[in-house]
């Protein structure tokens, strides 16, 4: 469960973010919409803070994150919080396999290669394992990315513009992949978009 | 999956330029440790040869060159000497023993050397099989010379003149082995020693057959250094080209300039000559030296080139595994490792790639100067240059690394 509460932030005086109160519960999906510079990837960032909120709360399952330290947040971001970024980055000297592995050695949890191996599968990449990511077409490596951001069973997964840099046919396969997966491990799932084609398919919805 | 296994699947990635700094460490490395390795065997045969040895009585001519070819024999000998003139200078109290030396023949450019049991004595070489030389003659191998030639004890075979195989042979007398040193690994290794007699001997016939060859004989003569014309001139007297000489104390050192300004005779002092030979060396030496540490301070600089143009390439990657978790220390420890896997690396190469540099150094030696060079241990200054290479590879890691403190994580991610 994923909860904030007045959450302000200002990259200069005179650029000023004030966001609506959010909740997204356990298995459930939270559509946040906006058009270009309304802060989306700016409350993204604030949700897995990645920024600090200049005031306001953020809080996951019992956790408020405002109050940790950065090495906390770190830990606790790593272990409880799945990211998707709009462009799905690897480290690109390493295999698919490694990348998704990265997730548990990142987050001090033991290397899962089972868990890895049916990710993969069931996202439609298993036989891409051994490759390098750039290897990968958009598609798959929007996959993959979804799967190194379940990798750790996280509480909250968060998804910035995941579909904005894909077809309709992938659109629509990554989304459903996205609910799927994050129901099937109990997490919250909120995505961060401009783009239309989502507007329908989810229900519980924020408009920036 | 680990930090080590990143940094390596990064170097992989990058192979060209992971090759380039990596050759250039190994290239600094190996030259250092080459020049070590060098340096410690050219010591350590100089100065075992040296031992005990205070003086070298010769004719005139350059000092060095008397102490090169007296005591390492390796360079040609100044010319000959009278040996009751040579006698006469050592008769004196400060003198505790007095060895001739007599040499210009060689067998397969083995040299052929003429003295005394108290040349054996001196170098504690031992009679592995047969027995010391005696008679006229008679001659005891060394044990390279032994090994090379196949030469074993009962074997007869004839002279070259001269310290060069191509020499004219004294086809008519021939010297008869009678035994074997064992190794010493000292300069008796590569040596044929005969009594002194036995020289002479050789060379009254020789002379006798020459002197119906006429002119060109002579010519033939005079390039050898070996038997000047004093001694055709002379007939009877005895000259042999060398002596070496230990003191009985360092006031001996007085004698030397004695001799040399009132005597036909010139006295050199090894602990003198080698000194000035290792500082014209040194200057080389020197010089390599300073190319090698500027070679891998190259190989540093690439390194730091390399990772400062990966890094920026790959901030994305660096703030996606800070907001995955990565603690900056952790990251900034992986490109760490990425220099000093290049380091090691380069180390270890260095070190193989120097021992074979010895090894082919060495069998040319050995062909030329029948020296040989061993020991394949790392030396304790290696471990040094071992500290150096970590210090360049981990320094210039981490000039750029220390980016990774500043990186402002949701900047980066928001940029692309």
């Amino acid at each position: 469960m994923l909860q904030s509460h007045q959450l302000t932030f200002s990259y200069s005086p005179n650029k000023r973010f004030t966001f609506p109160d959010l909740r997204c519960n356990d298995r459930e999906a939270l559509l946040i919409l906006g058009k270009s510079g309304k802060g989306k990837t700016t409350l993204l960032h604030l949700l897995a803070l990645l920024l600090r909120p200049e005031s306001g709360s953020v809080t996951i399952g019992n956790t408020d994150l405002t109050k940790l330290t950065p090495a906390e947040t770190a830990g606790f971001r790593a272990a409880h919080v799945g990211i998707v970024f709009q462009k799905p980055h690897f480290v690109s000297s390493l295999s698919v396999m490694d990348n998704l592995l990265m997730a548990n050695y990142l987050a001090d949890k033991p290397q899962d290669r089972t868990r890895a191996r049916q990710l993969a599968d069931h996202l439609g990449f298993g036989d891409h394992l051994g490759k390098k990511t750039h290897q990968l077409s958009q598609g798959e490596q929007q996959r993959v990315s979804i799967a190194r951001a379940v990798m750790n069973a996280p509480g909250v997964i968060l998804a910035d513009e995941p579909t904005s840099s894909l077809d309709d046919d992938n659109c629509a396969r990554v989304v459903a992949l996205l609910r799927e997966q994050s129901e099937e491990i109990g997490a919250s799932l909120i995505v961060v978009t401009h783009d239309q084609r989502l507007k329908d398919i989810f229900s519980n919805q924020v408009f920036l | 999956m680990n930090l080590l296994k990143i940094s390596w699947a990064n170097l992989k990635d990058k192979p060209l330029s992971s090759f380039l700094s990596g050759l250039l460490m190994t290239l600094g490395i190996t030259i250092i440790s080459l020049l070590l390795l060098l340096n410690k065997q050219l010591d350590e045969q100089f100065s075992k040869n040296v031992k005990g040895i205070d003086m070298v009585l010769g004719a005139k001519g350059s000092p060095l060159q008397l102490i090169l070819s007296s005591i390492y024999q390796i360079d040609a000998p100044t010319g000959n000497i009278p040996l009751e003139e040579a006698e006469r200078l050592t008769r004196n109290p400060m003198i505790k023993t007095a060895i001739p030396l007599s040499m210009g023949d060689n067998y397969r450019s083995f040299r052929i050397v003429g003295t005394n049991r108290k040349y054996v004595d001196h170098y504690g070489a031992t009679v592995g099989q047969g027995k010391l030389f005696q008679n006229d003659l008679e001659v005891t191998i060394g044990a390279r010379v032994a090994d090379v030639t196949g030469l074993k004890p009962g074997d007869t075979f004839s002279g070259s003149h001269g310290l060069d195989e191509e020499g004219e042979a004294h086809a008519d007398t021939r010297y008869k082995v009678v035994g074997v040193f064992s190794p010493s690994n000292t300069v008796i290794d590569q040596l044929i020693l005969t009594p002194l007699s036995s020289v002479w001997a050789i060379h009254e016939h020789h002379e006798e057959g020459e002197a119906h060859e006429g002119e060109a004989g002579e010519e033939h003569h005079d390039e050898e250094h070996h038997e000047g014309e004093e001694h055709a001139e002379a007939g009877e007297a005895r000259e042999i080209t060398s002596m070496l000489i230990q003191f009985r104390n360092p006031l001996g050192m007085m004698i030397a300039r004695g001799i040399n300004n009132n005597s036909k005779l010139q006295a050199a002092l090894p602990s003198i000559e080698i000194n000035r030979l290792f500082s014209l060396l040194g200057v080389g030496v020197d010089t390599l030296r300073g190319l090698a540490v500027a070679i891998m301070i190259i190989s540093g600089i690439s390194v730091f080139v390399s990772l400062y143009n990966s890094l920026k390439e790959r901030r994305y990657e660096m703030a996606l595994m800070l907001s995955m978790g990565a603690g900056r220390t952790q990251l900034f420890g992986m490109l760490l490792l990425e220099g000093l896997v290049l380091s090691l690396i380069g180390f270890v190469l260095g070190m193989l790639l120097s021992r074979i540099g010895l090894l082919l150094f060495s069998m040319r030696a050995e062909q030329e100067f029948h020296y040989s060079l061993s020991t394949m241990g790392i030396l304790p200054e290696e471990w040094g240059v071992l500290g150096v290479a970590i210090l360049i590879g981990v320094l210039a890691a981490a000039l750029p690394a220390l980016g990774i403190y500043r990186m402002n994580i949701s900047r980066t991610l928001a940029e692309e």
